[in-house]
């Protein structure tokens, strides 16, 4: 138990007075920028990243890594309350959760996100704890083909997941991954559909499309039916918090689940956005009340917090033990790390164990901080649901166009965050999933690259997706929960065979 | 007061380095935008934050300074936003050598032509590196392996410095590569480190950690004279201990990509004249040495003709290469 002794001397320099201040002002400024979309926590650690320079690293990575659990969790607010997500991690968080607080259920939703954000935050904590250098063996195993076969597995288990019709979801897909090819293609270098139009050639942003997507899409919605257009009356109580809290372990084996899920795709690194969308997309298939989920299910914002935040936390590991960013704030903090004078790399747990052990006992200490502090803010933050449409409609708009234009300080964004907002509207009118449309610009053009550099691997074979265990077991885990809804299905036609029936479900075996 | 000294300072530093010292009168009256081609953490945006925290703590100007990630594109976003904002000297642009290597092998819409060029600052050397099991001990043994068997090369973004040397290595050595390109040096170095390539031409920068950890060793560096001395990386052997590839019949003398700073096309003479002289400026600081020193750089400064002269040469002989590869577009 050499890694219990060292964590312990980590926890005599994380639990000291300035540590534990710097710590309560990250978390705060965290919540803040998470809250505040468009900021989001990469831009918000690297805004403060100067101010860090003159700091002992140890200090600084602790401020630092506080602002990025604070942000996580105060993406989750904004996904809750206003269906916007400040983060592209926390998009399948606002599948049940937007659902509960319109309900007039805000606090419990709020409360049941933090509460399970921080379950799965500590899993993560604990496994780099204790398994450090066996996950950063693991890490290194993956190469192209790998990387795919993991994105393969987060697309499949939420596409064939159902709810829309199959044509639905693949059409929906298929918009997300045109999307997501906008701007320069990493494997040719060339410039791809920018459609004549110069600034494309950055690509489409998640923040742009999710905020027109869900934010103003939302709207859209909501100003044509008058049941949305009322305040909620919800009631503020304290009590409730708590409730919410202590309800948690009823749904022990969701949680563990997710945070497995979180944990794996973060060393893997899948990263926190596919975790969480992989995580809800299970629990949709195999929880009980899986049918009623999109309607407000606590199971349904269980799942996706839990594993984005064991997968935030874990893919600080990757980072600190290999070099490879897991995330795109543990890219920024990566950068500090040079800054600072230590390399990213094997030799970090060698060469700087007061930093690196420092900041994983302030993993602890900062969550338990972070999660004390945002349940303090519920109340709050829930009240925000009892002002009226007509005042919050137009604060929306605000929001959504600052923070696209926040992106890059571009007026293309706000334009093409109104046209998403269009699309937004228009798929819900026509019952088109947006999930898989937002899975496919996050994640879309990560799995392509993965494809075409394994391509370029094994010189076009597709057998090297077949060439060792892992990524077998990867691709047919994919493949396998891509046809288990059909698998299924096929089984309760053939005991209530339909003349019809059969002839639907190869037709959606061809669609698939 | 607060007014004449900076201006005497400003004139002192001038008249010190000694050029155009009538022109350097222009000083910025609002907030300055650094404008980093790269995302967040990346080299370029190090080099623009590095920057900006030398000017701040050293109070080498009185106006704000904000760093902007502009890293779209391999970095087109940030050279389109340049060549859009003609004419306006308040925003400056943080790139490499791809300000000028981009627009002759993908159709993006600016040329380094619309950019008004500052200084190169800094420069990051390229090594050839293997994993450390490897059996080669240097490029000799890689050259007669790679002819042998088919070897995987990795690198940072396609048709860009990393391919453009792969290349280069490929008709030097008269072998054939595969090459595979990633988002970044530090993804490319973790995959050398997994096995699932047999070599890369990271920058110190990039590997240095991986280096240190026994994951992967730098067989030669592409520069005509060996690095200079510094600490020891390793518990033997330091950067100065890697021997150049010229000295092990790779016949590549010199390789190396500049960090190039520059502004908008259509600004004054003066204005361009004030920012060579902030970083001048920022670059005599012992923070620049610092950040230097533990970035593995090299540090250089080419400005006025000399950077002119080498952003030329340098085109010519990416343009060979990228003739003969076929990538040029029309």
């Amino acid at each position: 138990m050499d890694n219990l002794q060292e964590l312990l001397h980590g926890f005599t320099i994380a639990v000291t007075v300035p540590h534990l201040v710097l710590m309560a002002v990250g978390v705060l400024l965290g919540i803040l920028v998470g809250v505040l979309p468009g900021l989001g926590a990469p831009n918000g650690v690297s805004l403060l990243l100067p101010l860090t320079f003159g700091m002992q690293p140890v200090s600084a990575i602790i401020l630092l890594s506080s602002m990025y659990w604070g942000a996580l969790f105060g993406g989750s607010v904004t996904s809750i309350l206003f269906n916007i997500p400040g983060e592209p991690s926390s998009v399948a968080t606002t599948f049940d959760g937007y659902p509960m607080a319109r309900d007039g259920r805000p606090t419990t939703a709020l409360a049941t996100a933090f509460g399970s954000a921080a379950f799965g935050a500590l899993i993560g904590v604990i496994l780099i704890t204790f398994l450090a250098s066996w996950v950063a063996q693991v890490a290194l195993a993956f190469g192209p083909p790998e990387y795919f076969a993991v994105y393969f597995l987060a697309f499949a288990s939420f596409v064939g997941m159902g709810g829309a019709a199959p044509i639905k979801t693949v059409v929906a897909l298929a918009i997300g991954f045109a999307i997501a090819a906008i701007g320069i293609d990493t494997v040719s270098g060339s410039v791809r559909l920018t459609m004549g139009v110069d600034e494309l050639v950055k690509g489409v942003s998640f923040v742009v499309a999710v905020m027109g997507l869900f934010g103003i899409g939302e709207l859209l919605v909501a100003v044509e039916e008058e049941f949305h257009a009322r305040a909620v009356s919800s009631k503020i109580d304290w009590r409730e918090v708590f409730r919410a809290v202590g309800r948690l372990p009823r749904h022990s084996v969701a949680l563990l689940r997710s945070a497995a899920i979180g944990c794996w795709m973060g060393i893997t690194p899948g990263g926190p956005t596919a975790a969480s969308f992989m995580s809800y997309g299970i629990a949709r298939r195999f929880s009980r009340r899986g049918r009623y989920f999109g309607t407000g299910e606590v199971e349904g914002i269980i799942s996706p917090e839990t594993a984005d935040h064991a997968a935030g936390t874990s893919a600080l590991l990757p980072m600190l033990s290999l070099g490879i960013p897991g995330s795109a704030t543990a890219a920024v903090m990566m950068g500090g790390l040079m800054i600072w004078g230590l390399n990213p790399g094997p030799m970090l747990f060698v060469d700087q164990k007061d930093f690196v052990w420092g900041l994983i006992a302030s993993m602890y200490v900062g969550n338990i901080v972070a999660v004390a502090l945002v349940l303090l803010t519920v109340p709050v933050f829930a009240a925000l649901m009892r002002i009226p449409f007509v005042v919050i409609a137009p604060l929306i708009v605000i929001i959504c166009v600052v923070g696209a234009y926040s992106v890059s300080n571009s007026y293309l964004d706000v334009v093409m965050m109104l046209g998403f907002g269009i699309v937004g509207y228009l798929f819900k009118k026509l019952f088109y999933p947006l999930a898989p449309l937002v899975l496919a610009i996050v994640i879309g053009d990560k799995a392509e690259d993965a494809f075409r550099q394994s391509m370029l691997l094994s010189k076009g074979s597709l057998g090297i997706f077949f060439a060792n265990k892992l990524v077998t077991c990867l691709i047919v885990g994919g493949i396998a929960l891509l046809l288990l809804p059909l698998a299924l299905q096929l089984a309760r036609l053939l005991r209530k065979p339909a003349p019809s029936a059969n002839e639907t479900t190869v037709q959606e075996k061809v669609i698939i | 007061m607060g007014r004449t000294s900076t201006f005497l300072l400003s004139a002192a530093a001038t008249v010190l380095a000694g050029t155009m010292p009538a022109l350097a009168a222009w000083q910025p009256q609002k907030p300055i935008e650094f404008v980093a081609t790269a995302g967040p953490g990346g080299g370029t945006d190090n080099l623009a934050r590095a920057v900006q925290n030398i000017i701040t703590k050293h109070k080498l100007t009185e106006q704000p300074i904000v760093v902007v990630n502009k890293g779209g594109g391999s970095g087109a976003e940030g050279y389109v936003y340049g060549k859009a904002s003609a004419g306006d000297p308040y925003k400056v642009i943080f790139g490499t050598s791809n300000a000028w290597q981009q627009p002759l092998v993908s159709k993006v819409a600016f040329n380094y032509t619309d950019l008004t060029p500052i200084a190169a600052m800094a420069q990051d050397e390229f090594l050839l590196w293997v994993k450390q099991d490897a059996p080669y001990k240097n490029a000799g043994d890689y050259l007669k392996a790679a002819a042998a068997g088919e070897f995987r090369m990795g690198g940072a973004q396609s048709k860009d410095t990393d391919e453009v040397l792969t290349r280069m290595i490929e008709k030097a050595g008269k072998v054939k590569l595969t090459y595979i390109p990633f988002k970044s040096g530090a993804e490319t170095a973790v995959q050398l480190a997994g096995g699932h390539l047999d070599s890369h031409v990271n920058n110190p920068s990039e590997s240095i950690g991986q280096w240190r950890g026994g994951t992967q060793r730098p067989l030669c560096v592409f520069s005509p004279k060996r690095l200079p001395q510094g600490p020891k990386v390793t518990a033997s052997e330091g950067w100065s201990d890697v021997p150049t590839c010229v000295e092990q019949g790779l016949d590549i003398k010199q390789y190396e990509q500049p960090r190039t700073v520059w502004l908008p096309g259509k600004v004054t003479p003066d204005q361009a004249a004030f920012y060579v002289d902030l970083m001048k400026k920022v670059q005599a600081t012992p923070e620049w040495k610092d950040y230097i020193e533990k970035t593995s750089q090299v540090d250089t400064f080419l400005t006025g003709a000399e950077f002119d002269k080498f952003i030329k040469e340098d085109l010519e002989h990416v343009k060979q290469v990228a003739g003969e590869q076929g990538w040029l577009v029309k």
